[in-house]
């Protein structure tokens, strides 16, 4: 019972954010082919190039041609897709470590690639981070917080640790797009930026009381 | 009635004031001797550019100074702000820089391949490089279009061409990120962390940012062009190297110049 109210609730919030969220209306659908080509041509082959980064899934390129503004009906496409993607920690368990979960949120390491500045390999065995920061306001104790995305202080103390709000939280940051079609916020764990595990962890320091989030 | 107005004021701006970036003073400061021109390192490097640009070089052995930008052979003034644009001789809308190189292939005899070659096309700030030659050439010829108004090519079909393109490219999503650079530059009073960034919407945004271009960036201790600014991006967007002078890096940058429209070039810009 609760959790279709939830649904329908960030199904209204996401229609009416993603009329809101742009100030332009624009549609690249003409255009695509040669912009595909003009990509392809642009960004050659060679030693540390993974060209595979350049190919758009089917979300990427619905949110291109249509500058993150779907029809209704492509909109309820993506996030039927994006929500058939998500996939759960072997334990089962959505509230991870929170401590492991806030070095997540802090660290913007990780995947810059190329041969002029790549990220150092010799750092990369602690893994990506989730870099949250960039975009959110989340523990108080962060005032470098960009506002990209909305302010998450606070975040579980005004909406408690029901399960139906944990799995919110886990489904959200592991794919953004299940609820907001071409969210701006990366699809961290549907990208494999991070693991579902990590997504657990993050989910924790959001939502955990003992959380500085919380405090 | 007066005090009441008065006091909408007062919350209308200090409203404003937390929407943009955090006001810290400590920034401000900084940001107020950023400003300073004259004491911009970039007119050193400025100097050097225009020594190479007149030194004969590259197989030919002849210096850059019959290179035509758009307004004839060996004319510099006014040359950047009418850029890009399209040219006959290389059928294709070139940026200052893809020029530049196009200019060093055709007159100097210099072989693209090489002079693009990834590994050396920027100066390393990591490894404390400095400039490259070509770095403070493109300074060089885009300073002599300070004070100008920013008009690029908009009216042969190449040009429009590489406008729409460049426009399109802006909001294509791809990567492990799902970024484009409308993530990031498409709506007003947003910031990375405390980094405020640039509306491509915004003419007054816009026209800040593209006039300011070349600029002297202190984190890295060089001058960087438009290119640079292209890849940068396209790098943090955790996406290949893409290519100098290439036709999407060209294309972001006419469609981005022709945004700033009508802007007055400030060279060199200084920035973090």
């Amino acid at each position: 019972m609760m959790k279709p109210m939830i649904t329908s609730l960030t199904l209204t919030l996401t229609i009416m954010s993603a009329g809101t969220a742009f100030a332009v209306d624009k549609d690249f659908t003409q255009i695509n082919s040669k912009i595909d080509a003009m990509v392809a041509k642009s960004f050659p082959a060679g030693e540390g190039q993974d060209l595979s980064r350049l190919k758009q899934d089917e979300t990427q390129k619905k949110c291109s041609v249509r500058a993150n503004k779907p029809t209704a009906t492509e909109a309820a496409e993506i996030m039927a897709r994006e929500r058939a993607s998500i996939k759960y920690p072997e334990s089962g368990n959505l509230m991870g470590d929170w401590k492991k979960g806030e070095k997540l949120v802090k660290s913007g390491f990780g995947m810059r690639i190329g041969v002029i500045e790549p990220d150092p390999v010799a750092k990369q065995k602690g893994g990506n981070g989730g870099n949250c920061y960039a975009c959110h306001a989340i523990s108080p104790k962060e005032v470098a917080a960009g506002n990209i995305g909305n302010s998450l202080v606070g975040y579980g103390k005004t909406r408690g640790t029901s399960a139906e709000i944990i799995q919110y939280t886990y489904d959200k940051i592991y794919n953004a797009q299940a609820f907001m079609p071409c969210s701006n916020m990366p699809r961290f764990g549907h990208n494999g930026i991070i693991t579902a595990q990590q997504v657990a962890d993050i989910t924790a320091f959001l939502l955990s009381p003992e959380s500085p989030v919380n405090q | 009635m007066k005090k009441s107005l008065l006091s909408l004021t007062v919350v209308a701006l200090s409203g404003l004031m937390t929407g943009n970036a955090f006001a810290e003073p400590s920034v401000d400061a900084y940001r107020a001797q950023l400003a300073d021109k004259d004491a911009n390192p970039g007119l050193i490097i400025i100097e050097e550019g225009g020594d190479y640009f007149k030194a004969k070089a590259g197989p030919k052995n002849v210096s850059l100074e019959k290179c035509d930008f758009g307004l004839g052979a060996g004319v510099l003034k006014g040359a950047y702000a009418q850029l890009p644009r399209y040219f006959k001789d290389t059928d294709r809308v070139e940026d200052l820089e893809s020029r530049l190189v196009s200019c060093m292939v055709n007159l100097q005899g210099f072989k693209r391949e090489e002079i693009i070659d990834r590994k050396k096309i920027f100066a390393n700030q990591r490894k404390k490089q400095e400039n490259t030659r070509l770095e403070a050439m493109a300074a060089y010829v885009a300073y002599q279009s300070d004070g100008m108004k920013i008009k690029p090519g908009s009216t042969h079909a190449k040009e429009k061409e590489a406008i729409a393109l460049g426009e399109g490219l802006f909001w294509r999503r791809h990567g492990t990120m799902d970024f484009s650079c409308a993530s990031c530059h498409s709506e007003d009073g947003k910031r990375v962390r405390l980094q405020p960034l640039v509306n491509a919407y915004n003419s007054h945004d816009i026209q800040a940012t593209m006039t300011t271009w070349p600029t002297y960036r202190v984190s890295h201790n060089v001058v960087r062009n438009n290119q640079h600014r292209m890849w940068d991006c396209n790098w943090q967007m955790r996406l290949p190297d893409i290519e100098y002078g290439s036709d999407a890096a060209v294309a972001l940058i006419a469609f981005l110049t022709k945004q700033a429209e009508g802007g007055t070039l400030n060279i060199p810009g200084m920035k973090r």
